[in-house]
């Protein structure tokens, strides 16, 4: 393997828990919960990191860690090698033009009130960067990269579809030349086939502007499509890491090969055998002791109701936290 | 295969104040009896515009007209209390969010009693038995205990199981499921998919699977209906329709999803977007946005016409094939 290029975002051993009333009887009484629990990853420049897993797993506490916007309970964030400064200092302010975001929600993060072109054009005048006059030519060019005619810049978020609006709040994140583009779920709103309009999008994106993108998605195929890496988290940790094509044709995580079966695949000759999780992920407030997956999980054994796994590699080089795919299990099986 | 329902020539025309607006142009669509359809299309193709309205639940600014029938028996035009008869009994309907569905101030146990009243006569202790039973029938744990929750304890999967036993409180002949895991998780999805699969062998009940993911009805369709702007454009055995599709709408609702193996290759996504109802491009709908485009697709609609054995396609380079 080659020497790997020096990250531009590091995250180490990165935790966030939350002080969270505990419903049930009168009152409720406080408890802690862990969002995010040791996760630890590095992103090179020009790259992607595909973050998958179910509702709550911690996917977008970890996007906000990432960007300073919520201050880690442990661990840490660097970008470019230095660490991430408080939210709210100038020196934050400066690094947030290089490091953007963009939502599931493009409605919710337009205003209905303003012309998209306006929108677009905003964030120079947030960060006085370029001459005033000059920036409407800006985000004319990056209304036509992202797809969208100078046609586009006059128009309100309602008169746009879905997915045009998504690529309105695209232009508006590169109008400042970030090198890291976080993307939390940005097309799980949107339907299949223009899904793939802003997959195509993104991928053209990183090409021209050398973007890197730590890219959150619950839907493991279109992760493969636009990941060099995909780390899967379960409960707040990453529980498999490693080559997007390994993950998804031959998982090593009990709950990728959920993630993995449970995608409905069109051709029949191509289905595998369906393994059906019971139940929803526990509340991470009622974190499972040992490998927080064991009572989900089909493959589990004694071990893994006390011993937390720890995040290694296999033989292959991908990393996996599961005594049965490390062949440390034991043998005496769970019984239930 | 005996027909269960058929809609036919199904128009539905709303009235926006100023002008009227036609959403559908003459839709038929047959469901055998204990046959699974699969309707595909992307938002606002008219995939639930045609099933509240065949079931009269589009409200007094729509003006549906054309034929649905239920065993023989037309509903269209029907009175109110025989069209009351057949909602929730004989054809039951759920929805994408099955939270706004369920009534939030409510404990799931008495909704799912008076769906049971409503259709079964069931009351008291019959009742309780019965809703605990479908409870359990759809894979809720602890049904029991489950029954004084209200829906804001359910996570979004557990409502829509509650969804679908009120659904079948009424031990209905078919289940219409618009988007029904279009809210959840991969796996949570898999759970329902399955769940839908296993109701279906076990009671010989039809079903309408409503989806903009091919893949999503793939696995649970005998036969796919393929819509787009308020028309269908293709109709095919499942295996078929995958293998051989023939309207170029189709092969790009396939080609749009991304492969689990092989190797990556860049997707190819349909450009554009479905045209509102208000403003359909003259000829095929979809002529815009198709990349084998002919000048002829410009001048009038395509009518949907045999591309072999229980397979139609609404799409001039069928016909040429055809005559060729
Ligand atoms: N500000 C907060 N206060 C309390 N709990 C939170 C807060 N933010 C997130 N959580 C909890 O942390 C867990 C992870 O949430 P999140 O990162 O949003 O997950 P995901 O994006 O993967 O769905 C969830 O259980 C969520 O309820
Ligand atoms: N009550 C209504 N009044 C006017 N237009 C409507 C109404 N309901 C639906 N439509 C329009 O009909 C078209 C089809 O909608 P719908 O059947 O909901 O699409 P789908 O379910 O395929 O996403 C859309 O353009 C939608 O805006
Ligand atoms: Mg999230
Ligand atoms: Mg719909």
């Amino acid at each position: 393997m080659n020497a790997p290029a020096a990250p531009l975002l590091q995250a180490r051993d990165l935790s966030r828990s939350f002080r969270v009333r505990r419903s049930g009887g009168m009152f409720g009484h406080a408890a802690v919960l862990h969002a995010v629990d040791g996760v630890s990853f590095d992103l090179t420049p020009g790259r992607t990191l595909g973050l998958v897993g179910e509702s709550g797993c911690g996917k977008t506490t970890t996007a906000r860690l990432v960007l300073g916007i919520l201050t880690p309970t442990g661990g840490e964030v660097r970008f470019e090698g230095a660490p991430v400064p408080a939210p709210g200092t100038r020196a934050w302010r400066q690094l947030r033009r290089r490091m953007q975001m963009v939502f599931q929600d493009p409605l919710g993060a337009l205003d209905r009130r303003i012309p998209v072109g306006q929108q677009v054009m905003e964030p120079l005048a947030i960060h006085g960067a370029g001459a005033r006059g000059d920036r409407r030519g800006r985000a004319l060019e990056l209304l036509d990269a992202v797809g969208l005619g100078a046609s586009f810049f006059a128009r309100y978020p309602h008169e746009l579809s879905g997915g045009q609006r998504q690529r309105i709040v695209l232009a508006r994140a590169l109008i400042l030349d970030p090198t890291l583009l976080v993307c939390d779920e940005p097309i799980s709103a949107l339907d299949v086939s223009i899904q793939a309009q802003v997959i195509n999008l993104l991928l053209d994106l990183q090409a021209k502007f050398g973007l890197a993108y730590l890219f959150i998605s619950h839907d493991l195929k279109v992760v493969r499509q636009i990941s060099h890496e995909v780390a899967v988290m379960y409960l707040g940790k990453i529980v498999e890491q490693g080559d997007p094509d390994r993950l998804l044709t031959d998982p090593a995580h009990p709950y990728t090969q959920a993630l993995v079966s449970a995608i409905p695949v069109a051709a029949a000759a191509r289905r595998r055998p369906r393994l059906i999780l019971k139940g929803d992920p526990p509340n991470p407030v009622d974190r499972p002791a040992g490998c927080a997956f064991h009572p989900r999980c089909p493959a589990a054994v004694d071990r893994c109701r006390v011993d937390t796994p720890v995040l290694k590699p296999l033989p292959d080089g991908r990393l996996a936290a599961c005594h049965v795919a490390h062949g440390e299990a034991g043998s005496a099986r769970l019984v239930a | 295969m005996e027909t269960l329902v058929a809609l036919r020539g199904l128009t539905v025309d709303f009235d926006v104040g100023h002008r009227v607006i036609r959403a559908l142009h003459g839709v038929d669509i047959t469901v055998g009896k204990g046959e699974a359809v699969g309707l595909v299309g992307e938002s606002g193709s008219g995939k639930s515009v045609t099933w509240l309205a065949a079931l009269g639940l589009l409200g007094p600014r729509a003006r549906v007209r054309g034929s649905v029938t239920l065993a023989g028996q037309e509903l269209l035009g029907a009175p109110a209390r025989a069209l009351e008869a057949v909602r929730g009994r004989r054809i039951a309907m759920i929805f994408q969010d099955p939270a706004s569905a369920l009534n939030p101030v409510h404990r799931i146990g008495r909704q799912i009693g008076e769906a049971l009243g409503l259709h079964r006569g069931l009351d008291g202790g019959a009742a309780r038995a019965e809703a605990r039973r479908l409870l359990d029938r759809v894979g809720i744990a602890d049904a029991a205990r489950r029954l004084t929750d209200y829906p804001h304890q359910l996570s979004g999967g557990m409502n829509q199981r509650v969804m679908i036993a009120m659904a079948l409180a009424g031990e209905p002949d078919m289940l219409v499921a618009d988007e029904p895991t279009t809210a959840l998780d991969a796996t949570i999805q898999a759970q329902i998919l399955d769940l839908l699969r296993e109701l279906r062998r076990d009671g010989g009940m039809s079903m309408v699977l409503i989806s903009h993911d091919l893949g999503v009805v793939a696995e649970n369709s005998d036969r796919i209906c393929v819509m787009y702007a308020g028309r269908i454009v293709e109709e095919a055995p499942t295996a078929e329709l995958f293998a051989a599709p023939r309207h170029p709408y189709t092969s790009g609702l396939l080609a749009a999803l991304p492969d689990l193996d092989g190797p990556r290759r860049r997707l190819v996504a349909i450009p554009g977007t479905v045209p509102e109802p208000a403003h359909l491009p003259p000829g095929c709908a979809f002529a815009p946005r198709c990349p084998v485009v002919l000048p002829v697709c410009a001048t009038a609609v395509p009518p949907l016409e045999s591309a072999g054995p229980g397979h139609r396609a609404a799409c001039v380079r069928v016909r040429r094939a055809v005559a060729a």
